[in-house]
């Protein structure tokens, strides 16, 4: 009979990276229901990347006209200035690049 | 004491539905299978239920309205026919993936092209590789009670998957029959509260579901879908026999009529086992050992005692009221010949009968064994026949 266990689906797409395949069918909960909300967050969308944004402090005047632009919240922001990329969620769309209008953000193929 | 009552098919089945009393009923007209809601919505608009009835604008919405209701965590029915479940198609293989035990009336019609309203088993059949569990109904008697065992299996620990009640479309959900229908309370006691371990409404924990599943879990989830569908069987025996001690009605997986001494058998779903029933015992009477095995649980499909029951039979006819357009007979037939493979000693052919309700009479059934009967003594002909058709 089966059994489940109350694991979230998240420990499993880290695993997944790492290229391990240590999934138990009988540990998944029926129907794939995550049990612990907001861990897409913990889900790497930037190996998506093939243009990685860069961030050129020295001309950035943190106007932040990229922040709310990014749709993968991955501009940081504390105390009210933007701070480098999250390159584990951004996925390179260069909407941000699109928007600086101080030339801060270069925008580089993804090596 | 139980109550004797003459109801059609749909009546008998609205009435399951009123006893069982879900949180949700959400369904589209469509005939044959139009009356469960509309007797149902009646039951609704005198008080005599609770029950939520949404009036959705197609079979798509339907089938919709159920998964966000039963993810939700309520009970949850509905009721369709052919092209009407044809529309639910995308939203059928949701309900089952997410694992959640819908109930449906599947009133059994041709689908079309051409367009046709009666009997046949087109619809069903297309959907038994979608993951719900199939209750195949001889008579109204059996719709009515595989209706109300039906939420028990779905909602079972060990399965959480939708279930179909299939019923011939007019044969049985028009016809009115003597049955025995059981009070309010005793299925309301049989059925229970359903309490869902995982719901979206829980407030005590938050979920999610029908999230991407990439390619390093969804193999596990259908391995585990899979898995419901495999221990269901056990669990369909063990609420048949709970049943059979409240009602005295027995089911199981398949039923066996005759078959015990048999020499020519026939299988068959549904109504056109009543008809075989009497032409084994006109057959019988006649000094020749005829049989029937009727299958009852389609999904999951009972081959090992399919083939236990089946073995020691010399001639097997598997009439089929689903073409199936593989080229190499018909679903039911299919399944039949996969569970006696390797059987030696045996001739299996396969009849498609009635299509798109054609009329099969006692006389057309007693063709097949009397073909069967020549197959045996040597005759050579098609593995695949069209009953009927010259």
């Amino acid at each position: 009979m089966t059994t489940w266990h109350d694991q979230s689906s998240a420990t499993y797409m880290k695993l997944d990276r790492q290229r391990e395949h240590k999934v138990n069918w009988q540990d998944e909960p029926p129907g794939g229901v995550i049990l612990r909300p907001g861990n897409s967050k913990e889900f790497s969308t930037g190996d998506w990347r093939a243009m990685k944004p860069i961030w050129i402090e020295e001309k950035c005047t943190q106007c932040l006209l990229c922040w709310p632009v990014c749709p993968d919240m991955a501009i940081p922001v504390e105390k009210g200035e933007r701070t480098d990329f999250d390159y584990y969620h951004c996925k390179g769309c260069g909407i941000c690049v699109e928007v600086c209008p101080f030339d801060a953000i270069d925008f580089v193929r993804e090596e | 004491m139980a109550i004797r009552e003459k109801l059609s098919g749909n009546e008998a089945v609205a009435v399951a539905m009123k006893q069982i009393e879900p949180d949700v009923v959400a369904a589209f007209p469509i005939t044959p299978s139009t009356e469960v809601p509309q007797y149902f919505s009646q039951f609704v608009a005198s008080g005599q239920v609770r029950t939520e009835f949404v009036a959705v604008e197609s079979e798509h919405s339907a089938m919709s309205a159920c998964i966000g209701s039963q993810a939700a965590g309520g009970r949850t029915m509905t009721a369709t026919s052919a092209n009407g479940m044809a529309l639910m198609w995308e939203m059928l293989y949701i309900a089952a993936s997410l694992r959640l035990p819908i109930v449906m009336a599947l009133v059994n019609r041709a689908l079309s092209a051409p367009i046709n309203i009666h009997n046949d088993h087109s619809d069903s059949m297309g959907a038994r590789d979608s993951g719900w569990i199939q209750l195949y109904s001889e008579n109204n008697q059996e719709a009515y009670d595989n209706f109300v065992q039906a939420v028990r299996i779905g909602e079972h620990v060990d399965v959480l998957l939708p279930v179909m009640v299939c019923y011939d479309g007019f044969i049985t959900s028009h016809a009115v029959e003597n049955i025995e229908i059981l009070e309010n309370n005793k299925v309301k006691e049989f059925v229970g509260e359903y309490n869902p371990k995982y719901y979206l409404l829980d407030e005590n924990r938050s979920i999610s579901l029908g999230a991407l599943d990439l390619p390093s879990v969804y193999f596990e989830h259908k391995r585990g879908q899979a898995q419901a569908m495999i221990d269901a069987k056990q669990v369909i025996l063990d609420i048949a026999a709970e049943y059979e001690k409240l009602t005295g009605r027995r089911y199981g997986l398949f039923e066996e009529y005759k078959l015990n001494d048999a020499e020519v058998a026939v299988v068959v779903l549904n109504s056109t086992a009543g008809t075989t029933k009497a032409v084994v015992d006109k057959l019988r009477s006649r000094g020749i050992k005829a049989g029937l095995l009727k299958p009852r649980v389609f999904r999951p499909f009972p081959h090992r005692e399919i083939r236990e029951a089946l073995s020691h039979v010399n001639g097997i006819a598997v009439l089929d009221k689903a073409e199936g357009f593989s080229s190499a007979g018909g679903p039911l037939f299919i399944e039949i010949k996969s569970a006696l493979q390797g059987v030696s000693d045996m001739k299996i052919v396969n009849f498609i009968y009635g299509l798109g309700g054609r009329d099969i009479r006692v006389e057309h059934v007693e063709d097949v064994f009397m073909e069967l009967k020549d197959r045996l003594a040597g005759d050579e002909g098609n593995m695949v026949n069209y009953l009927g058709l010259d």
